[in-house]
């Protein structure tokens, strides 16, 4: 029988909130941490943003009945404890598939993390996890080249490629900065990066940058006679200013360029990955304002759920931390999302952070990226906590050698290189650095000179965003 | 500045030229390139060798020294291949690859004879 309209304000559990739901293979699952504000009860918050993060309004509306909301709407279908929290609680919502755009991340994201995240009822709120469907997954163009391909592109194997961002950050003239460019690819590293806010200021205009860069490829590719690139970083106020670098990169031949997908957002980040794949361009992701996001434990967006959005929205590398350097990470949980990077399935599992199965099919990988305050010394824990499929990559690791830029990247190398043989040989070389590397430094006054002057720093804070485990 | 080494590396230097993986090390021994054959049939990866003129290495396809060697997990087998195509080509690099055919990637690939630079 058809329903009556009947206006006024109804509790959103009566709709959103159904226990007995089984999602469905095609449903977009979502895992949200919510603390409530005082007084609402669990499943009243937790159909509350199922509701307004899909169908739902404050009120009934009688053009509600225009359609079959019963079809289209988020249901919350359980709630479970936070461990080592008592004031949040997961909340776990289900949305029908037809409810989002195909291929759309920005959708999607439009959608879960909208208006909830400013509702009244719930003080705060964090998008931990999202499960998206192999149905969904099909529908998104995904990463440009992925891991392999770009290993057969840059002819790299059986280790991790090696990358530095060049500094200072800010203020170089082209000319120079292609000069720091030249000495870290003469001296062994594979790839060197634009930092993230270099993009076309009056010190260095983008058009000068890429050329001067791309004479300090080929020259360093002659003098060594391996594959090198450099992340040339097209981020632009506009879309039409970053396919105009985009194509100018294509047209020097530049085998790799360069998005900030947060700030340049993800219809940009969208287009530009099509655009790669399109011209045969690889794609590095950095992701600035990451940690406006993701660093808060009770408020926010998750890094796994940015790191899957990524993956769906399409780049070949993405910054995922590093665990031992600078920047925060915690061990476990960033082994999660770097699988949810890599690999081609994931399985739940609470100890990593992951809340929910993830099946990719066949979109393939995203490198891993490891930079931030990273030296030689950390070298066998990188080796052993990412294995080879990632870019490790030493900014002032290479660039503050006593020796300059070309020393400190033979430093680099030789440490990697002869950790990865030690690993392949069996040797525990999280353990057995040191040894491993002295051994190495027998035969590289770089690596020698660069133990020696990074010997003390090590950055022991404790982390922020740690995993949600029992504290009774 | 006296304590401060430079970098010696040049376009004219032909021992300046790398070869990827394991290249910025010294030269492994026998007993080192024992082992990787040994990671690599541990992996479960297919051996194979390659080999090329030190002045054409720079191209993605060396030629294949026979086929790759699908399934074979005896250690010896393995290197006698490449030592056999060492003996055969003296002054080229010849490779060792673990195809990981899952992967459709290579898991390993290093040179294990150091061809003549130039």
């Amino acid at each position: 029988m058809a329903k009556t309209y009947s206006a006024g304000v109804k509790e959103y559990r009566e709709t959103y909130w159904m226990p007995d739901y089984t999602p469905k293979d095609t449903d977009i699952l979502a895992c949200f941490k919510i603390t409530p504000q005082p007084g609402v009860p669990r499943e009243e918050a937790a159909a509350a943003v199922a509701a307004e993060s899909s169908t739902g309004t404050w009120t009934t509306v009688w053009t509600d009945l225009l359609t079959d909301l019963d079809h289209y709407k988020g249901r919350a279908y359980a709630i479970e404890d936070v461990p080592g929290d008592d004031e949040c609680y997961y909340a776990f919502i289900a949305y029908p598939i037809d409810l989002f755009e195909e291929g759309s991340v920005v959708n999607v994201f439009t959608s879960l993390v909208g208006n909830v995240f400013g509702f009244k009822a719930v003080r705060t709120l964090r998008l931990e996890d999202v499960r998206f469907p192999i149905a969904y997954v099909m529908t998104c163009n995904g990463p440009p080249h992925g891991i392999q391909v770009e290993r057969d592109k840059f002819n790299k194997y059986g280790r991790a490629l090696l990358g530095c961002t060049i500094k200072p950050k800010l203020g170089l003239s082209a000319k120079n900065y292609g000069r720091a460019v030249y000495e870290c690819l003469r001296g062994g590293l594979d790839l060197t990066k634009d930092d993230e806010n270099v993009n076309s200021q009056p010190f260095m205009r983008w058009r000068n940058r890429f050329e001067f860069v791309m004479e300090a490829i080929h020259k360093a590719e002659k003098e060594t006679g391996e594959r090198k690139g450099h992340y040339l970083n097209v981020t632009a106020p506009t879309p039409e200013e970053m396919y105009k670098r985009a194509e100018f990169a294509k047209e020097l031949g530049a085998p790799i360029i360069m998005h900030d997908f947060l700030t340049g957002g993800f219809t940009a980040n969208t287009g530009l990955a099509q655009w790669c794949r399109d011209n045969g361009i690889l794609l590095h992701i950095h992701r600035a304002m990451h940690a406006v996001l993701d660093r808060h434990p009770r408020h926010g967006i998750h890094f796994r759920v940015l790191a899957k959005a990524l993956r769906l929205s399409g780049g070949d590398h993405l910054h995922s931390g590093t665990v031992v350097g600078k920047l925060e990470g915690d061990r476990d949980a960033t082994l999660g999302w770097i699988d949810i990077m890599r690999d081609s399935f994931i399985k739940e599992d609470r100890s990593r952070g992951i809340f929910f199965d993830q099946d990719w099919g066949s979109m393939p990988g995203v490198f891993p990226v490891a930079s931030g305050g990273i030296h030689v010394w950390h070298m066998p824990a990188l080796v052993t906590i990412f294995g080879d499929d990632a870019c490790l990559q030493f900014g002032g690791g290479t660039l503050g050698h006593p020796w300059g830029n070309a020393a400190g990247a033979a430093a680099n190398r030789v440490a990697l290189e002869a950790c990865v043989e030690a690993r392949n040989q069996g040797i525990p070389v999280e353990k057995e650095g040191k040894e491993v590397l002295t051994k190495a430094a027998a035969s590289s006054p770089e690596l020698k000179a660069a133990m020696e002057t990074w010997k003390e720093i090590k950055f022991e804070f404790d982390t922020v965003d740690k995993l949600d485990v029992a504290h009774k | 500045m006296s304590d401060m080494q430079d970098y010696a590396s040049s376009l004219s230097d032909v021992k300046s030229r790398k070869f990827e993986t394991f290249s910025y090390l010294p030269e492994m021994d026998k007993e080192q390139i024992r082992k990787q054959v040994e990671y690599i049939v541990s992996k479960g990866w297919n051996p194979a060798v390659e080999h090329t003129e030190p002045e054409n290495a720079f191209g993605h396809y060396w030629y294949m020294w026979k086929l790759p060697m699908f399934g074979e997990t005896n250690v010896d087998t393995v290197l006698d291949e490449a030592e056999a195509c060492h003996k055969a080509h003296p002054n080229n690099h010849v490779r060792l690859v673990g195809y990981d055919n899952y992967a459709q990637s290579k898991g390993a690939e290093m040179v294990v004879f150091r061809g003549k630079p130039v």
